[in-house]
């Protein structure tokens, strides 16, 4: 049974959707609930419509579910958009002096507030939300206590004056609602735990900072930005050199140059940024210099969708640079895994001297979780491989091969400024001392070799990345195979599928490459009717996954409106395709219906 | 940059690459890194402090023919990768080489952005008018009017003036040098190698290949050193400006600007103030600070 909570704000742009959706999320985790929040948003900085749905409850929140239990619209847009779809038992407040429910009956509990009297004719359109918030806020059951503490350490900087101007506000909606509305069926739960509230990309950025980058640069694009926002502002303190370059070419070759030069270095980027990168990538490869490189996605082609998600550039990872060399691709599933991936990929790219790249997308690095703060483990492993960063003087170094054949095809990597090392890298084919053999008429055994000697990593990586597992029974009537970010909302949808009565099990792919294919076939064999659920219009990992394995599925659930799935989409396409008569395999296409 | 004293002298020898350069012979490259080798000796930098960069192209090839670290990158990409370079580890001495199709065409934007940012490196840009590793098409120097294969009925672009356009940049060091005269090349590339922050040198280094309009001799005829005019102050930008749009009969080489006023990158940025090099740095985060961290979520 779903015991969560789900509040909504919608308005435009501008109109400070942000500030209380902050608020209840604070509220929420003190109270020791988990959550998950989404953000629907236009590419817009004043106007448009803005829907943040935050979802609460004590056990692991992993979506944002498929319900709104209160709706708070800032304005007649946000309210006529969505009253239509609210529920029995759930509830809407508004600012009554601007905002109509309109003519249509409703479900909901109605709850006006008359915002001009109550808050004695200012203008301000902040009182309109904090009126909301107190209000709200006692409807749920939770004592003013924890919204005076917040909304103190919110307006502290504005002095003491603005912070009693506030509370006192709160105060007023939170009486109002207490004589006028009814209360939730049931108050908001709380339990002893406390929980970190973090956004994917500040899990990216942090699990950089706990990887040991020292240099992240970035050319600011959507839904990325967010790495960069976080690593600028704790840069000072986590020691970590940020550049915003001229474009994405200069990030990922200044990136590298660093890399080279024996730091840890990173950068974020979505579709269009990695597009021109992927020269880069093949310099990486070639000089084998590690680099990590994080690919947010939006919806695409070409501008796209940019605030809207996507799980669209699977291929581009796939074939990024030219020429055949060895990579890791890796996609989080969830906003804590965003922070743990990190270190995992920076010391497979240094161990290996290859490009990493970690596929996120807009769903996670937007959004919010709440954490476990044990998550975010600062103490994480650091490999950095084979790397010589100092000179043995009781080592001969005379003849020193950069490029030295050896059985893994790693091999040891010396910095610039260790004497007796010196060697050029080049983006040229090279021999083992690093000399070009591009122009020598003709060389095919050294090339060979040397593209030998660069393939071998693949088998080193494929021992060091673990294999997917199947998450429920084996003998499930359904199967469910997922990659990245869907991996919360396909669990939602197997309980509920769980639920009533139709047993499901779930198979979600966070290592691409390398992917692993004869386990995911071992565990496939033997799955009774498999669907592969992605958040794209051409099933791009069904066709990886086929090209790798020849495995083809029973059914595909495919979305690429923009929106990320929400349980009763992915639930409702099983029963449909289950109750389907036919043997040819199925597509579903869910459709969002709650427009913003 | 700063001279780094060493205990052994090092000589010109020091700098010998693995391999010998094979660019056709009589190019103009010669000169370019025979002079660099010979001021890095009299330098006494050892070579494992060096750092050469380059991009794509013959004058590209340069980090093989040097006993350096060096890095062979992309084309139009060296200065890009040598600012992640120092920025690593700024005690070491970047030198970016690379010809006029990879520094003035595809690689433009960085060489602006290079600029403006003031990293402390020097960047000769080995400037022959032509495309010479793809045999001969118009390049962003070559004049108006050149014929080329990809362009035979003659260029009808003007060309970029890289001096004009280093100037207009805001670059805080910038020269102009000729292989064919070493020692007034050597002596620009030494003060390039001493200032601290962005150098520029464009050297003509004639391609004997392909190009045909801007031979030896017709640098010859023209160049003219600024050294020469004892009221010339290459402290002055206007002047230099003025000087750096002087092309036709008189061609004008030597060093047009400097300042030192201005701070290099690694100066500007309070991370490398204390610690010394990034590259060199403990990797963990003091636990006081992950703790402020997380508190931030909580």
């Amino acid at each position: 049974m779903d015991r969560t909570f789900a509040v909504a704000i919608g308005g435009a742009a501008g109109q400070g959707v942000a500030t209380p959706g902050d608020v209840f999320a604070k509220i929420f985790a003190r109270r020791g609930l988990h959550l998950n929040a989404y953000n629907a948003y236009q590419s817009i900085i004043r106007g448009g419509h803005t829907f943040l749905t935050i979802r609460a409850g004590i056990e692991e929140v992993t979506c944002f579910g498929d319900r709104i239990d209160l709706l708070i619209p800032l304005n007649q847009d946000s309210m006529d958009r969505h009253l239509g779809l609210m529920k029995p038992g759930s509830a809407v407040v508004y600012n009554a002096d601007t905002i109509r429910p309109g003519p249509h009956a409703t479900a909901a509990q109605l709850c006006p507030l008359p915002v001009n009297q109550l808050s004695k004719g200012s203008r301000s359109k902040v009182e309109q939300n904090t009126l909301a918030l107190g209000a709200s806020l006692k409807m749920m059951g939770v004592g003013f206590e924890p919204l005076a503490e917040i909304l103190t350490e919110q307006f502290m900087r504005k002095g003491d004056k603005v912070v009693t101007e506030n509370l006192n506000i709160a105060r007023l909606g939170y009486d109002y609602a207490a004589a006028n509305f009814l209360p939730f069926a049931s108050p908001i739960p709380m339990s002893g735990m406390q929980y970190a509230v973090l956004s994917g990309n500040i899990a990216l950025a942090m699990g950089g900072a706990a990887a040991g980058v020292k240099f992240y640069c970035a050319y600011p694009m959507s839904p990325s930005t967010g790495v960069l926002h976080w690593m600028a502002a704790h840069a000072r303190e986590a020691g970590i050199m940020v550049r915003q370059v001229e474009d994405e070419i200069g990030v990922i070759n200044m990136a590298i140059g660093a890399a080279h030069a024996g730091v840890r270095a990173m950068c974020a980027t979505s579709g269009g940024g990695f597009a021109l990168m992927t020269e880069g990538l093949g310099m990486s490869a070639m000089m084998e210099t590690p680099v990590v490189v994080v690919d947010v996605q939006r919806a695409g082609p070409s501008t796209g969708v940019p605030t809207k998600t996507e799980q669209g550039d699977l291929w581009q990872m796939l074939g990024a640079g030219f020429g055949d060399f060895p990579r890791l691709i890796a996609a989080p599933t969830d906003i804590a895994d965003c922070f743990k991936l990190v270190p995992e990929m920076h010391n497979l790219a240094d161990r290996f001297q290859c490009p990493g790249i970690i596929l996120g997308d807009l769903l996670l690095s937007e959004g919010r979780s709440s954490v476990d703060p044990k998550q975010l483990n600062f103490d994480t492993k650091i490999d950095r491989g084979e790397m010589i960063v100092s000179a043995d003087p009781t080592k001969e170094t005379n003849g020193y091969k950069r490029y030295k054949i050896t059985e893994s095809g790693i091999s040891p990597r010396a910095i610039p400024g260790v004497p007796g090392h010196t060697h050029t890298a080049a983006t040229d084919e090279h021999d083992e001392d690093g000399v070009l053999i591009s122009d020598e008429f003709t060389n095919p055994a050294k090339r060979r070799a040397m593209m030998e000697k660069r393939q071998r990593k693949v088998s080193g990586i494929e021992a060091a990345v673990e294999l997917p597992a199947l998450i429920g029974p084996p003998d499930a009537d359904v199967t469910l195979v997922g990659w990245g970010s869907t991996k919360g909302v396909i669990r939602e949808a197997v309980a509920i599928l769980n639920e009533e009565g139709i047993s499901t099990n779930q198979l979600q792919i966070r290592w691409l490459v390398p992917l692993h294919g004869k386990a995911i076939l071992n565990i496939l064999e033997l799955s009774k009717y498999t669907i592969i659920v992605e958040n794209n219009y051409s099933g791009q990992f069904a066709r990886y996954l086929r090209s790798e394995t020849s495995y083809v599925p029973n059914g595909y659930i495919r979305k690429y409106d923009g929106e990320p799935f929400m349980p009763h989409h992915i639930v409702e396409a099983v029963k449909e395709q289950l109750a389907s008569k036919t043997h040819e395999t199925q597509l579903s296409v869910p459709v969002h219906e709650i427009l913003v | 940059m700063a001279t780094v004293l060493e205990p052994k002298p090092i000589t010109a020898a020091d700098f010998k690459g693995k391999v010998d350069p094979d660019w056709c012979p009589g190019c103009g490259d010669f000169g370019v890194l025979s002079s660099l080798q010979k001021v890095l000796a009299e330098m006494n930098v050892s070579p494992h402090n060096v750092v050469t960069i380059s991009g794509i192209g013959c004058s590209s090839n340069l980090p093989g023919f040097i006993d350096t670290y060096g890095m062979h990158t992309l084309h139009g990409r060296a200065l890009a990768v040598a600012t992640g370079v120092k920025m690593a580890n700024h005690k070491l001495h970047v030198v970016v080489t690379g010809g006029d199709g990879d520094g003035f065409g595809i690689g433009g934007n960085h060489f602006i952005h290079t600029i403006r940012r003031n990293v402390d490196l020097l960047y000769i840009a080995m400037d022959n008018q032509i495309y010479g590793l793809t045999t001969g098409q118009t390049s962003p120097t070559s004049r108006k009017g050149m014929k080329t294969k990809s362009m035979p009925y003659g260029n009808v672009e003007e060309p970029i003036n890289p001096i004009a356009l280093a100037l207009a940049a805001g670059a805080t060091f910038v020269a102009r040098g000729f292989s064919a005269e070493p020692k007034h090349l050597a002596e620009l590339i030494k003060q390039g190698l001493e200032h601290k922050g962005f150098s520029f040198i464009d050297v003509f280094s004639p391609c004997v290949t392909y190009n045909h309009d801007n031979t030896y001799a017709w640098f010859r005829e023209r160049v003219k050193k600024l050294e020469l005019d004892s009221s010339y102050d290459s402290f002055d930008w206007h002047k230099a400006m003025k000087r750096a749009l002087v092309w036709g009969d008189e061609i004008p080489i030597g060093k047009f600007f400097q300042r030192t006023d201005l701070p290099s990158l690694d100066q500007a940025e309070p991370i490398l103030d204390h610690g010394g090099p990034l590259a060199h740095r403990e990797l963990r985060i003091a636990p006081e600070v992950v703790r402020s961290f997380i508190a931030e979520l909580m």
